[in-house]
């Protein structure tokens, strides 16, 4: 019986796919590095949002049956190219871009899309972001164009220092993040939280170290021990993270972890056994949260390209822009207007695009890595484990934003 | 002496003979043949990645063999079939075949083993700490590697100084032609001191690897230092290859350890707020990668010819 089921489902999709199809798809530029050092989490970028968006569309698209679709463009993590690009994009009548790699490459794009709205009325952009964490994106450079679906820099710091705090052993802690503008931003937002809510945990430096140049951690390592810290707060990703916890464990250096993103690829995979039991993470979904929706979404991404799922905010993204295209149609004015100040409901609890910065809140979690899983990142057999969870509300922070809404 | 001194003084040693174990092959190969080998860190990776492949199946210990001799034999090929065919067309020619060959093998490299990073780790026995300082436990591969990097360049030079082929080489690396009058087969012995020279890089990455991590992007990020090393230790020599390699792992790290603004360094107060305020404070570890650099540029403008080397370049 099920099979029959089954066959007319799959029959019924193949009468009614043309006429869906009958409709131009509603395009979406996927503008990431897709080239040069950076290219593998573009392309990771990528993959996500075709797969959440497959999923769209095999639910029946969006406003009564159009398709959505991604093209991807490369932004060689460049705000010049991105400019120029950004201007191709409006001339083939691109409504919505979509961006996450990089808050110089966002500024310029949000600069860019105002620019040109403000000069073409009839022919507006709407920018989704997904990843660029630089606090100034939705506070002092915000823009009523501008759409973020990830927490920023001081939103993670908050929740990531509120869990810190309620270790009442720790003392001493060591803050040691890149020389670029979100190392900084995380450096600072970590000082001036913790001073607030522990006064008495000693921040013994405040290190700012080369963006991935460093190949051998092994002479902060020894600065970390010799400062005697307990803990280790860092915003680093990608080598910068891998290498220096490998080297810590090397060292015997027994610190606790504090990051935001470990859970990337490739960092469990080099962290090993080195980051089990010691390394939390702050992030909106993983792979060990008890939810049969979202896992079997994940586990589906995982059958077809054989890697992890990892960024659940990219889905999240994706449902709300479907539910105000299916409220207002593919009209971006109206789209923008629909999502600010959206409450949409995941299967984690309410996010919502906060309406005077159009910054995301939603529920995240804290994470220690634990061979003590039912799933695990990358084959290794180590995964995520909840610790703390923080509801949506705990991400909202004050914001500089003077949103001014168009018209 | 400070526990945090000796522990740098160590780090800076170790990454040092890292660098030198990598960079004595392109002495060779540059100072001999005069070929920029751009693709000479993507030996480098090739051994990492050869050498986490293999130790799947034979263990660690044969891996680190087998994969430089592998990567030997790739470097052979690349100096038979590629080098010597372009060499005719000058050195540009020679410089741009190498250029596209680092390209070539770290997509092949992105092809076979992923984007991502690969688990290669070192064994257990290596990963223990030999001692224990102050607290900080000093990891036995890190003697490892010091150990083999001197190993190879005790080899290195005894070969070069008592060998009649190392004679040979030593003769061809200044005089290549009149080599070639005597009646040597010098294309020869460039593919034999070429392959050596990609062994040598192979071997550096296969501990390499293991000690740091093996990923795509580990080509690209080690490729520019090399040159550094090359240049600062002067042409033909193996040994100022290897004092430069130490100068430079211990400048790094030493900048690392020892931190501070750089008006403190010149015994200049504070520089206080506004104008040039935020260049005078920026901090020796901040500016540590940039040094090797600006050493390769005072190298070419007032000396030459390195540290030990032979001719001017």
């Amino acid at each position: 019986m099920k099979h029959v089921i089954g066959t007319v489902a799959v029959s019924a999709a193949l009468v009614f796919a043309p006429m869906a199809q009958a409709e131009e798809p509603i395009r979406i530029a996927f503008v990431d590095p897709l080239s040069g050092p950076l290219a593998s989490s573009g392309e990771l970028g990528l993959r996500h949002y075709q797969f959440a968006v497959d999923e769209i569309n095999r639910n029946g698209g969006v406003d009564g049956g159009r398709m959505l679709e991604v093209v991807p463009f490369d932004s060689k993590a460049s705000p010049q190219e991105t400019v120029l690009l950004l201007r191709k994009l409006a001339d083939e009548g691109f409504h919505y871009v979509s961006q996450g790699n990089g808050s110089s490459v966002s500024a310029a794009i949000i600069e860019a899309v105002e620019k040109n709205n403000s000069r073409n009325p009839d022919q507006t952009m709407v920018f989704l972001n997904y990843s660029a964490v630089d606090p100034a994106l939705t506070n002092e450079k915000c823009s009523w164009w501008h759409f973020r679906f990830d927490t920023e820099v001081n939103q993670k710091t908050a929740e990531m220092t509120d869990f810190i705090a309620d270790n009442k052993d720790l003392k001493r802690i060591y803050l040691i993040n890149q020389d670029y503008s979100f190392g900084h931003a995380v450096g600072d937002a970590a000082r001036s939280m913790l001073g607030e809510k522990r006064p008495d945990i000693e921040i013994v430096a405040d290190e700012y170290h080369p963006l991935m140049k460093i190949k051998d951690f092994a002479p902060y390592i020894a600065k970390i021990k010799a400062s005697g810290a307990q803990a280790v707060l860092t915003g680093n990703f990608g080598a910068d993270l891998t290498l220096l916890v490998k080297a810590a464990s090397d060292a015997g250096l027994d610190v606790d972890w504090y990051t935001y993103y470990s859970g990337l690829l490739g960092a469990v995979t080099a962290m090993g056994d080195a980051g089990v039991n010691k390394v939390y993470e702050l992030s909106e979904w993983h792979e060990n949260i008890d939810n049969p929706e979202l896992a079997a979404f994940a586990g589906a991404y995982k059958e077809e390209f054989g890697d992890d799922w990892r960024y659940m905010r990219v889905k999240f993204m994706f449902g709300m822009l479907a539910q105000a295209l299916d409220e207002v149609g593919d009209d971006p004015a109206k789209v923008a207007a629909a999502l600010s100040g959206m409450s949409y409901d995941t299967p984690l609890g309410q996010a919502v695009m906060q309406p005077e910065n159009h910054q995301i809140i939603m529920p995240q979690f804290v994470t220690v890595l634990s061979r003590d899983v039912p799933n695990d990142l990358e084959g290794t057999g180590i995964g995520r484990k909840t610790i703390r969870e923080f509801p949506a509300q705990s991400a909202v922070v004050p914001t500089t934003c003077q949103m001014k809404r168009p018209g | 002496m400070s526990s945090l001194l000796i522990l740098s003084l160590l780090n800076g040693l170790a990454y040092g003979l890292l660098l030198f174990l990598l960079s004595s092959g392109l002495t060779l190969i540059f100072s001999m043949m005069g070929v920029l080998n751009f693709a000479h860190a993507s030996f480098y990776m090739l051994g990492a990645y050869l050498g986490f492949q293999l130790s799947a199946v034979t263990g660690f210990w044969v891996a680190i063999i087998i994969s430089p001799i592998l990567v030997g034999l790739i470097g052979a090929a690349v100096e038979r079939f590629g080098l010597r065919k372009v060499h005719a067309q000058g050195h540009v020619a020679e410089l741009l075949l190498t250029f596209g060959l680092a390209f070539l093998i770290e997509e092949v490299v992105q092809l076979v083993w992923g984007r991502s990073a690969v688990n290669f780790v070192l064994p257990q026995i290596l990963r223990d700490p030999m001692f224990v300082l102050d607290g900080v436990a000093y990891p036995t591969y890190r003697i490892f590697m010091m150990a083999v990097a001197l190993g190879m360049l005790a080899v290195v030079i005894v070969f070069l100084r008592t060998t009649r082929v190392g004679l040979l080489v030593q003769a061809a690396l200044g005089l290549p032609r009149m080599v070639g009058m005597l009646g040597y087969n010098v294309p020869r012995l460039f593919t034999q001191v070429f392959a050596v020279g990609s062994a040598l890089a192979g071997l550096a990455g296969a501990i390499g690897g293991a000690v740091l991590v093996t990923e795509p992007a580990m080509a690209r990020e080690l490729g520019p230092i090399v040159f550094v090393v090359v240049v600062v230790g002067g042409l033909g020599s193996v040994f100022g290859a290897f004092v430069a390699s130490l100068i430079i792992g211990m400048v790094q790290t030493l900048a690392i350890g020892f931190d501070r603004p750089i008006y403190a360094m010149l015994g200049f107060g504070s520089p206080g707020e506004g104008g040039l305020a935020e260049l005078w404070s920026v901090s020796l570890a901040q500016i540590a990668p940039l040094l090797p650099y600006l050493l390769l540029v005072l190298t070419l403008i007032f000396r030459p010819r390195g540290i030990a080397g032979t001719r001017d370049l």
